[in-house]
């Protein structure tokens, strides 16, 4: 483990040298497998939050109070440490250049750690697909990579947020969950065809792929990442 | 096997032997899939056996609800490391569709609503292994847990149990379906901890 940032009170992001890395695309997730002293093992999957491009694969861990690995990740572990980890992961959840556009994210909480990847993917790559990002958070202290998310520097990026539980005084963004109304107005329409990547937890996935499909959107151009923790 | 430095886990109480390599045990139900939920109502719904047969099997949803049914009780293991115990689930056993199908094939292709697809060798859906499942807990399966009806499979990876199943292609050749071309692996035994290709 190289370094970590600490994005807010409950997300920490960690960057790691990984020998051997065959590199990865933007969206897929990594293994990471704890081993006790008495041979006891917890393995979890995370998404990666860097980019391709990037110098070191990091990923993003929210911690978790009753969780078993997110406070350790979060809590204990230190510069220097080896961790047991496996990757990249999965083929599906994922953009490159030819995949084409336009492009809508959407993200709730932390589900916005793979579509980061996306994001700084595009940038380094210089793409120009069209790409918007709707992403929920339920405070600016809470929303991770604010000031990428905040201050966009990729004009081929749209970026739309919503506050849903605590909004500052001069926010001039959204301040509701995501509904059907906000995705007709911050969304591509699906006249446009968009390839969607939905991202966050269980009910948010559910909600925002499902409006999705109900406003017409081609539920084969829905690609769906469902963070659960232990679910429900 | 690397020991880590301040790690300490947290064990839960359940029986080790009900617990594959690298899984950790809920009592939620998580949901996974690839893309939106699917939402078939029950009169649109139809069950098929296709490919290797003399005749194409199909099954309207009454006609599947008549068939002989089963409660069983199974340990479910998602690849994505959750274990869950004593899962209860009504359906229809593959044995009784399977029963007077002639095949001469050795594989299976499920295929389900949205295009989702995954592969099994046709000799792990007989003797009481399978399931097309239409119930969990005494009630109507949830479209989220993959109702109407899904597949149930529980000695393998979960995602081998094809939510919002439709029907069965039986094969002479092995084709992997849609998360085994995604770098999954082909069979998904959790006892021998095969998660993705290569292992």
């Amino acid at each position: 483990m190289l370094e970590t940032v600490v994005e807010n009170s409950q997300a920490t992001t960690i960057m790691f040298d990984f020998p051997d890395w065959p590199g990865f695309l933007a969206g897929q997730h990594v293994d990471v497998r704890l081993t006790a002293q008495d041979g006891y093992q917890a393995q979890r999957s995370y998404s990666i939050s860097s980019a391709p491009e990037d110098e070191h694969v990091a990923i993003t861990v929210e911690r978790l109070d009753d969780g078993e690995v997110s406070p350790f990740l979060t809590g204990e572990l230190r510069v220097g440490d080896e961790l047991e980890m496996r990757g990249p992961i999965g083929g599906y959840f994922v953009w490159q250049d030819t995949d084409g556009g336009p492009v809508q994210l959407v993200a709730g909480g932390s589900g916005v750690a793979p579509l980061r990847s996306i994001l700084r993917h595009h940038r380094a790559i210089a793409s120009t697909v069209p790409m918007r990002l709707l992403c929920s958070a339920r405070s600016l202290e809470l929303l991770l990579y604010r000031d990428e998310l905040t201050s966009p520097v990729d004009d081929h990026v749209e970026i739309t947020l919503t506050l849903t539980r605590d909004q500052p005084p001069d926010w001039a963004g959204y301040g509701r969950r995501v509904d059907r109304d906000m995705l007709v107005e911050a969304a591509w329409a699906p006249a446009h065809q968009p390839l969607c990547y939905v991202c966050g937890p269980t009910p948010f996935v559910e909600t925002v792929a499902g409006t999705l499909v109900d406003l017409g959107y081609d539920p084969g151009r829905i690609r769906t990442e469902r963070f659960g923790g232990t679910g429900t | 096997m690397a020991i880590t430095r301040g790690f300490h886990g947290r064990r839960v109480d359940a029986d080790p032997a009900r617990v594959p390599p690298g899984q950790y045990v809920t009592e939620g139900f998580p949901v996974l899939s690839a893309g939106p939920t699917q939402h078939t109502h029950t009169d649109a719904w139809t069950f098929t056996i296709r490919g290797e047969v003399d005749e194409p099997l199909t099954w309207t949803w009454p006609q599947f609800q008549a068939l002989p049914h089963e409660t069983v009780t199974v340990d479910i293991h998602c690849v994505t490391k959750w274990s869950k115990l004593g899962t209860a689930w009504t359906g229809v056993a593959l044995d009784t569709l399977l029963d007077g199908v002639q095949t001469s094939a050795d594989y299976v292709l499920a295929f389900s609503d949205g295009g989702y697809t995954t592969n099994l060798p046709l000799q792990d859906l007989r003797d009481g292994q399978a399931w097309v499942a239409y119930e969990y807990d005494g009630e109507a399966l949830e479209p989220e847990h993959g109702g109407p009806a899904r597949l149930l499979v529980p000695h393998l990876y979960f995602w081998k149990s094809a939510k919002w199943v439709r029907g069965l292609e039986l094969r002479a050749h092995d084709e992997p379906g849609f998360w085994e071309r995604y770098g999954y692996h082909n069979y998904g035994d959790p006892w021998k901890e095969q998660r993705y290709d290569g292992d």
